[in-house]
């Protein structure tokens, strides 16, 4: 009998160690970024950095994306919802993370867009044709011209612009940024400066929502 | 009923080597769902030898059974090997040429350095090693 209770008393602490190491983890890292938020901002958003969304806008949904992952594809439509729900509120920053095999170079295509204001029509063209241009998670580059020449981009111009060398001086300080934010996945994303933990859509509605009411008591009534 | 010393002893290395695997795989299991590492090959094989300890060892703790140390030695000297090999790579004593993960997480790249030198591949093999050692000390007094 003793022994049972001994192996059971073990097995209950192991858990609970586990369990409260977790919870410690997430929010001293929580506390870590939100400090980081305020005083190294520019971790967050770079000059370099596309934004969307109202100067004025007190809640930024900062996001580290890669163009040939399927749950940015997916999450793009979803951040929409949020900026048309709350008008003027959000603000939306993209990061650059390519973590797939070959994203880089369609990174490369998106900030030569941005160059000629076209940032956001392209991404939302490369996610909604992302299947057509990625096989077994490669991104198989030559697949996306024909696709932006359809859509009405000038394909020309950011070919011409993608090889900048400036451009991969921008993707190197992306990643070096989502190393110190610790992001290993995509879409990372933060609001406030804090991170969407543990990853899911109504984990990330009920983030949006707390820092809304947080900087907008008008939502609250 | 008094159960003899040495079963007694026994029963004791089998709960310890249980304590060690359990704490390595609940240790595994924050470094990749709460801190976010995503496992190499490597890390993964081992894996697949330390999660089944947990559930296995303590069917021989109740009632006590010395033979399920020697069920358990097979999974752990393949962790072993497995650990072994791992950490050759990830000091670079093992070309990197010849590593088997080509694809996804590099088995090299480094998560946790403690105080300097104690990295996650080498946490598994002291498992490994005690586990096995444990497991090898009840087998031979049980024989």
């Amino acid at each position: 009998m003793n022994r049972k209770i001994v192996f059971g008393i073990s097995a209950v602490a192991l858990v609970a160690a586990f369990i409260i190491a977790s919870s410690l983890y997430k929010t001293q890292r929580a506390k870590k970024l939100g400090f980081m938020a305020q005083e190294n901002a520019s971790t967050f958003v770079r000059d370099h950095s596309p934004i969307r969304g109202d100067d004025a806008a007190k809640v930024y949904i900062v996001e580290f994306t890669d163009p040939a992952c399927e749950t940015c594809a997916a999450f793009s439509d979803f951040l929409k919802q949020f900026m048309v729900a709350y008008p003027g509120k959000i603000k939306l920053v993209i990061r650059y993370a390519p973590f797939h095999h070959g994203s880089s170079d369609v990174v490369k295509i998106l900030v030569a867009a941005k160059k000629h204001g076209k940032f956001w029509e392209t991404l939302d063209v490369l996610y909604a044709s992302q299947a057509q241009w990625t096989e077994h998670h490669q991104v198989i580059v030559d697949r996306v011209w024909p696709i932006l020449e359809r859509a009405g981009l000038d394909v020309s111009a950011i070919r011409a612009g993608m090889n900048d060398p400036e451009i991969n001086r921008i993707i190197e300080q992306d990643l070096a940024d989502a190393q110190v934010l610790d992001v290993r996945k995509t879409p990372g994303l933060f609001v406030n400066g804090k991170p969407l933990d543990p990853f899911g859509a109504r984990e990330f509605r009920e983030l949006v929502e707390s820092e809304l009411r947080a900087n907008y008591p008008e939502l609250t009534r | 009923m008094r159960t003899p010393p040495t079963a007694e002893r026994d029963w004791n290395l089998l709960f310890a080597c249980w304590l060690v695997a359990a704490a390595s795989a609940l240790g595994s299991l924050f470094f990749s769902e709460v801190m976010g590492f995503a496992p190499c090959v490597l890390c993964w094989y081992q894996r697949i030898a330390l999660f089944p300890l947990v559930l296995i060892l303590p069917m021989g703790l109740f009632p006590f059974d010395a033979k399920a140390a020697k069920f358990a030695l097979p999974l752990t000297m393949a962790g072993l090997l497995t650990a072994l090999y791992h950490n050759l790579l990830y000091a670079g004593l093992i070309p990197r040429s010849i590593q088997p993960c080509a694809q996804g997480v590099s088995c090299t790249e480094k998560y946790i350095e403690f105080f300097g030198f104690i990295s996650i591949p080498l946490l598994s093999l002291l498992a490994m090693a005690a586990t096995t050692a444990l497991l090898t000390i009840v087998i031979r007094r049980s024989h």
